[in-house]
């Protein structure tokens, strides 16, 4: 036991020594291996972390929104749905929401504009999202000028910004109360956007869900749950075609990899020869290449992680950034909460290091099985 | 179908380790086909340049097959949130009717690529390899099994549809419907509590007995394979209802959970890591008359009861710790 | 004591180019002698001494190694003779390592790493402290006057440095028995003369040296024990010196 630590101890050291000699190639190796898990380690770590953050605001979402259905299509809910629903055993509360979308000419964003009868926000007043206040230029006490749906002019006075906390959905939302809502698109009075459904027991939201569909056959109600999984598999959706395509730079590696372990140079073989033809065993030089790999990944696989963290979560992933959030123009500055798990790093460690490893068993087996007599003969 | 990373990456294991499975099992027909340890033929001294690849490929395939059998119990657990119903890893794996046996397969390779490596260990102590055929009659066996647990991987994963919105409705009616519940069936604790100690206190004494007089290995062996099945029982039956402190929740994965300090990982590698090697030491009881092996086999053997009686003390430890220690009574 | 018999090796057995390299060799070599096979290149001189050195293994024939079973783990006890021919390669190494000591033609140093290194670089994988086999590294680069040199890269040594190096290296696992291929090849007469006093004071010490060499000095020497003459892969002469 004591001897194959020895054993072990001996070979790493000639192992590290040998590595440094030859620095330059495996300075080559170890940059592309690098960037490879830079990419990869990039691309798990922002996926992760999309998902968070919009798991996070789902949370305060409500249990289940009801929607109503004309020829196919999302339309204005009545609002004495409202009151019928409450009707309905179970139900706790119903809330009609009213918002729709705003074009904003000026920078060609998008802004989520939403009725709110909070009684701290005066009358012509807005609450608005961080994006919307860096996009104008605003801060609160400044008139933000809106353009009503007949072109006339809403001016409304920004009441407060939201905190950075929750960016990812509230940065491109304008709260404002009911009645300017109104004014702004002449919204139908007796309509709403949508139903807000509590139920006392979540338990029961698939029965109350059902009745509601049956007692209106033209409603769509959609649980949070429901939202939760779709989020959660279109950010996996999009990861992962991310990273299918990705898989072109992968594989291109791993040939690299190949090609770095069966192109021995002449001198490495006769190096290999010389410690064959002095007593080196086959599984000896085998041990010296598995060290050599793992130094190799491991020293990759750190560096890769600990920079893709630094691009995700300080420089907020500006490689990735357009591909995968890609809502909406207002999103270039908001910064990720750091999140890194024990899963997403084995996730990544089995779509790197893994294939490396499998890709230089033949070539260090090759390497391994040198006549030790070829010494004899130069 | 479902693409997320850590399916991908599983796919990607599983191809590989068919793949180097195939790839050691071709050279395993031809080695155990051409053998002729007396000849010093080129051909001879190719095949035995060939066992060391062989051997290597293996060893890789073991430490695959045990890193993605975690990662596919923890990638389930991840996915559970897609499915209606679904409370954990237990009900993502039935999902569709590839999950469980997918599970049990992984379990069962790894069992068999360890036992693989003990045979190949002892064989490269012999100086004229004395179990040359036993082991490439082995490795045919494993290596179907290898490719068939890929292929029932990818079954599982391309049938596994997310319940998600569709454009003209909540899904919800249709799919709620079936609820992937996947609740274990649970054996009555009383009884299981009694056999799982029995089987520990048998497989201790017969160990001991064999480490003493390294005798009985056969028993020994038995005892531990049989007292593998009953621990893995007895974690659905009892031993996990006293980690969660809930008298119903018979989930076997949710042990991995960091809420449970990751306790599941000592309990299932003391328990596979016993098993192993337990059952190693019956695979190699045939040898123990073979030359070669004369003098180092009993070392071996005793080497490994070793390991089995440690692996499984400890997991037997927890298992009483956890007892004691439990807000949870069972009567 | 080594005993060959019938010893042949063939390459590319089977094919157009096949070529026999050592062909029928029945060979004694006693111990605590110095044997030297003689003959001209080409004549197999090389390929056994590979043989003879575990290096490779036979076509046919067998090789019997009496003496060194106590070096040998594995082997039953009171057998004092191995067959080392159809040993698989990781026990072949074990005897190898322990049993053998190579001095190669083209000394076979590894550039890069220091003389100490290389010294100790056999004994790596035996699973020996590092610090034990330091010690004895040590030793031997005192003994031939290599101490002050210890430290540096192995290119910066001249050619008679390099010659003790490798004979340093060689002796690191303490084998009873010396195999040199063409060691004087690259010296000039003073470090050839130089070498055989040292390879007469391994004999003195109670070693066996084997060297194949086509060089007077060599096998001129007083003090060879026995002559082996190799041509075309067969032994055409063996006589004793003394």
């Amino acid at each position: 036991m004591k001897r194959s630590l020895e054993r072990h101890l001996n070979i790493l050291e000639f192992t590290l020594a040998s590595l440094l000699r030859r620095r330059g190639k495996n300075l080559s190796l170890l940059a592309m291996y690098l960037l490879v898990v830079f990419i990869l380690a990039s691309l798990l770590f922002f996926v992760a972390a999309l998902k968070r953050e919009a798991a996070i605001i789902l949370n305060d979402a409500p249990d289940m929104i009801v929607q109503r259905l004309m020829a196919g299509r999302q339309d204005l809910v009545p609002v004495r749905y409202a009151a019928e629903i409450a009707q309905i055993r179970g139900v706790a509360a119903v809330r009609p929401r009213y918002w729709g979308y705003y074009y904003d000419t000026l920078n060609g964003a998008n802004y989520t504009i939403m009725a709110s009868d909070d009684p701290a926000l005066p009358p012509e007043s807005a609450a608005i999202g961080s994006g919307v206040a860096k996009a104008r230029n605003l801060k609160v006490g400044d008139l933000l000028p809106l353009t009503s749906y007949n072109r006339a002019p809403v001016m409304l006075e920004i009441h407060s910004i939201f905190s950075s906390s929750a960016d990812l959905i509230a940065a491109d939302t304008i709260l404002m109360p009911p009645a300017d809502f109104q004014k702004l698109f002449n919204f139908p009075n007796s309509q709403a956007t949508d139903l807000a459904v509590s139920v006392r027991n979540p338990q029961e939201l698939p029965t109350v869900a059902a009745k509601i569909a049956s007692q209106y056959p033209d409603s769509r109600p959609i649980l949070k749950r429901e939202i939760q999984r779709t989020y959660q598999s279109i950010f996996d959706w999009r990861g992962g075609m991310t990273l299918m395509v990705l898989t072109s730079a992968l594989l291109s590696f791993i040939i690299f990899a190949w090609d770095k372990g069966t192109g021995l140079s002449a001198e490495e073989r006769k190096e290999i020869g010389i410690l064959k033809s002095i007593g080196w065993e086959t599984s000896d030089v085998l041990l010296l290449k598995f060290w050599e790999g793992i130094v190799i990944s491991l020293t990759a696989f750190l560096l890769g992680v600990v920079l893709a963290y630094g691009h995700v979560f300080f420089l907020s992933a500006p490689l990735f950034a357009q591909a995968l959030k890609g809502w909406s123009v207002l999103y270039p500055s908001f910064q990720l909460v750091p999140v890194v798990d024990l899963y997403q790093i084995t996730v990544l460690f089995f779509l790197t290091v893994v294939p490396y490893t499998a890709a230089t068993i033949i070539p260090c087996w090759r390497a391994a099985t040198i006549d030790p007599d070829t010494a004899m003969r130069y | 179908m479902i693409l997320q990373p850590a399916v991908l990456a599983l796919l990607l294991i599983a191809l590989l380790v068919s793949g180097m499975g195939m790839y050691a099992g071709y050279y395993g027909i031809r080695i155990s086909g051409a053998w002729a340890p007396a000849s010093g033929s080129e051909l001879q001294l190719e095949l035995e340049r060939r066992t060391y690849l062989v051997s290597t490929v293996m060893s890789y395939i073991l430490s695959f097959e045990l890193m993605s059998l975690f990662l596919f119990i923890y990638t389930a657990e991840e996915l559970h949130t897609l499915f209606a119903g679904a409370m954990c890893a237990a009900g993502t794996l039935a999902v569709n009717s590839f999950g469980y046996p997918t599970l049990l397969l992984k379990i069962v390779n790894f069992l068999l690529a360890g036992v693989w490596l003990i045979v190949n260990y002892v064989d490269n102590k012999g100086y004229d390899y004395p179990l040359i055929r036993v082991k490439y009659e082995l490795l045919n066996l494993v290596v179907p099994l290898l490719v068939l647990e890929s292929v029932l991987l990818c079954a599982y994963f391309a049938g596994v549809k997310p319940d998600i919105i569709t454009s003209c409705c909540g899904s919800l009616f249709s799919s709620e419907s079936g609820s992937y519940s996947g609740d274990l069936a649970s054996l009555p604790h009383l009884p299981m509590q009694i056999a799982f100690f029995s089987g520990m206190a048998i497989t201790t004494a017969s160990g001991l007995f064999f480490y003493v007089k390294v005798r009985a290995g056969y028993l020994f062996s038995i005892a531990t394979a049989s007292t593998f099945l009953i621990s893995a029982a007895s974690i659905i039956s009892f031993i996990c209802l006293y980690i969660y402190e809930l008298p119903t929740h018979h989930c076997p994965f949710c042990l991995l959970q960091k809420e449970y300090g990751y306790i599941g990982y000592v309990l299932y590698a003391t328990l596979f890591c016993g098993a192993v090697a337990g059952i190693g030491v019956g695979v190699l009881m045939p040898f123990r008359k073979v030359g070669s092996l004369v003098r180092v086999l009993p070392a071996i053997q005793r080497r490994l009861a070793l390991v089995t009686l440690l692996c499984y003390l400890l997991f037997t430890a927890i298992v009483v710790w956890k007892m004691a220690f439990s807000a949870l009574k069972l009567g | 004591m080594i005993e060959l018999s019938a010893i042949t090796k063939s390459f590319n057995s089977g094919k157009p180019n096949q070529f026999t390299a050592v062909d029928n060799v029945t060979l004694v070599v006693n111990p605590q002698q110095i044997t030297v096979l003689k003959g001209p290149s080409g004549s197999g001189k090389t390929s056994l001494l590979a043989l003879i050195g575990c290096m490779a293994r036979p076509t046919s024939g067998r090789i019997f190694l009496r003496g060194v079973a106590a070096a040998v783990p594995f082997q039953q006890e009171g057998m004092e003779s191995v067959e080392i021919t159809s040993l698989p390669e990781r026990f072949l190494n074990d005897i190898r390592r322990s049993t053998f000591g190579f001095i190669f033609q083209q000394f076979n140093l590894v550039k890069g790493i220091t003389v100490l290194e290389n010294v100790m670089l056999p004994a790596y994988p035996t699973g020996e402290r590092r610090s034990d086999f330091r010690v004895r590294a040590l030793a031997l680069l005192e003994q031939f006057s290599l101490s002050r040199h210890a430290g540096q890269r192995i290119e910066l040594l001249s050619g008679g440095e390099l010659q003790r190096v490798a004979i340093a290296r060689a002796l690191i696992n303490n084998p009873s028995i010396i195999i040199a291929d063409e060691p004087t090849a690259h010296l000039d007469s003073k470090l050839s003369q130089e070498f055989m006093a040292i390879v007469g004071r391994l004999k003195g010490e109670g070693k066996s040296v084997l060297i194949a060499s086509h060089d007077p000095i060599v096998f001129d020497s007083p003090l060879i024990d026995r002559i082996v003459e190799m041509r075309d892969g067969s032994v055409v002469n063996s006589r004793s010196c003394r």
